[in-house]
C-alpha cells in the first residue's frame, strides 16, 4: 500500500504509523459543563465503517507529519490525503 | 576550572575513517547544528528570513542547500541549519537573536552524529539501508528515514557523497550499520 504524502510524493505504508479515526483531531473542551461524557465519547466510541473512512496515520519513518488520509476499509483504496495540520486549520482548531 | 576531554560521537579522541571499497566513511564532528522552527502565523515572515541568512531561498520539503550556512528541510515549516564549527560555534543564540522572534531556534550539535559517505556505488549502499529513492537522486536531497531502526537525515550533496545524521546515543549501532552494508554493497 502506498500513501500519496502532500508535501513528499508516494510513500511506502510501512513508513508509517496508523492512529485511527481522524475525529480524533476533535478533542472535546475540558471546561465544558458534560466534558466527562464528551471525553468518554471520545475516547471510546468509534464507528466501525465498511467503505470510505478518514483516519489519522503518523509519518514515523519520514518527516514526522501526521496526515488525514480518506481509505476505503473494503478495498484498501486511498482516496484523499492530506496534512492534519491544514484539516485542523480548516476545521478552526488551531489559531 | 574543568578541564574535560572532547570525545567524538564513537567514543574516540580522533573522528574514525574507515574504507571499503569504493567507498570512505567518516565520522564528522566539526559541524555546528541548529533547528529553525516557524512561530504559528510567522510561516512566510521565518521563511523569507531563513532565505536572506543562507543567501538562496529556504530550502523546499526535502531538499537542502546554502552556501555558508546550508539548510535542509525536516518538516512542514522546520529546517535544520549546518555550519562550519570552528567558526560558528555560537551558530543557536545568534540565529535565534537574528530572527526577532519569527522563528524558535534550538541547539542540536551535540544531539545528532554525522557520517559523511564518499565514493562510488553509494545508490548500492543506501537501497540497502533505506526506502529513500537514492537511484533518482543528483544532488540536493534530504530526506528523513529510517536507517537500521534509526530515525535519520540522509543528505545527498552529489550522488559521490552523501551525509548521514543518526542520533548521537546511537553512533554505533548507526556506524555498525553503514560499514555492514558497505562491505554486503562492495
Amino acid at each position: 500500500m502506498m500513501i500519496d504524502h502532500p508535501t513528499l510524493g508516494p510513500r511506502d505504508a510501512a513508513e508509517f504509523v496508523y492512529m485511527g479515526c481522524a475525529s480524533l483531531i476533535n478533542r472535546p473542551d475540558w471546561q465544558a459543563e458534560d466534558a466527562l461524557q464528551q471525553f468518554i465519547d471520545y475516547g471510546y466510541q468509534r464507528d466501525n465503517p465498511s467503505g470510505a473512512h478518514r483516519e489519522l496515520w503518523f509519518h514515523e519513518g519520514g518527516d514526522r507529519s501526521w496526515l488525514v488520509v480518506t481509505r476505503d476499509t473494503v478495498t484498501h483504496a486511498i482516496t484523499q490525503v492530506e496534512l492534519a495540520r491544514d484539516v485542523a486549520r480548516r476545521e478552526g482548531r488551531s489559531k | 576550572m574543568h578541564d574535560l576531554v572532547a570525545i567524538t560521537p564513537l567514543g574516540a579522541a580522533e573522528p574514525r575513517v574507515d574504507t571499503h571499497g569504493p567507498v570512505t566513511l567518516s565520522e564528522i564532528t566539526d559541524t555546528a547544528l541548529a533547528s529553525v522552527a516557524a512561530r504559528l502565523g510567522q510561516e512566510e515572515q521565518a521563511r523569507a528570513w531563513l532565505g536572506t541568512t543562507l543567501g538562496v531561498a529556504a530550502p523546499d520539503p526535502a531538499r537542502v542547500g546554502g552556501k555558508d550556512l546550508t539548510a535542509f528541510w525536516m518538516g512542514p515549516d522546520q529546517w535544520m541549519v549546518e555550519a562550519p564549527y570552528r567558526t560558528h560555534e555560537m551558530l543557536a543564540p545568534d540565529l535565534a537573536r537574528q530572527a526577532g522572534g519569527v522563528a524558535s531556534v534550538t541547539e542540536q550539535s551535540d544531539a545528532w552524529c554525522r557520517f559523511d559517505l564518499a565514493g562510488d556505488g553509494l545508490a548500492d549502499v543506501f537501497e540497502r539501508l533505506c526506502p529513500a529513492d537514492v537511484r533518482s537522486f543528483k544532488g540536493g536531497e534530504a530526506v528523513r528515514t529510517s536507517i537500521d531502526h534509526l530515525g535519520c537525515f540522509l543528505i545527498c550533496r552529489t550522488p559521490e557523497h552523501f551525509s548521514v545524521y543518526g542520533p548521537r546515543s546511537s553512533a554505533g549501532s548507526l556506524h555498525h550499520a553503514l560499514l555492514v552494508v558497505m562491505r554486503s554493497a562492495h
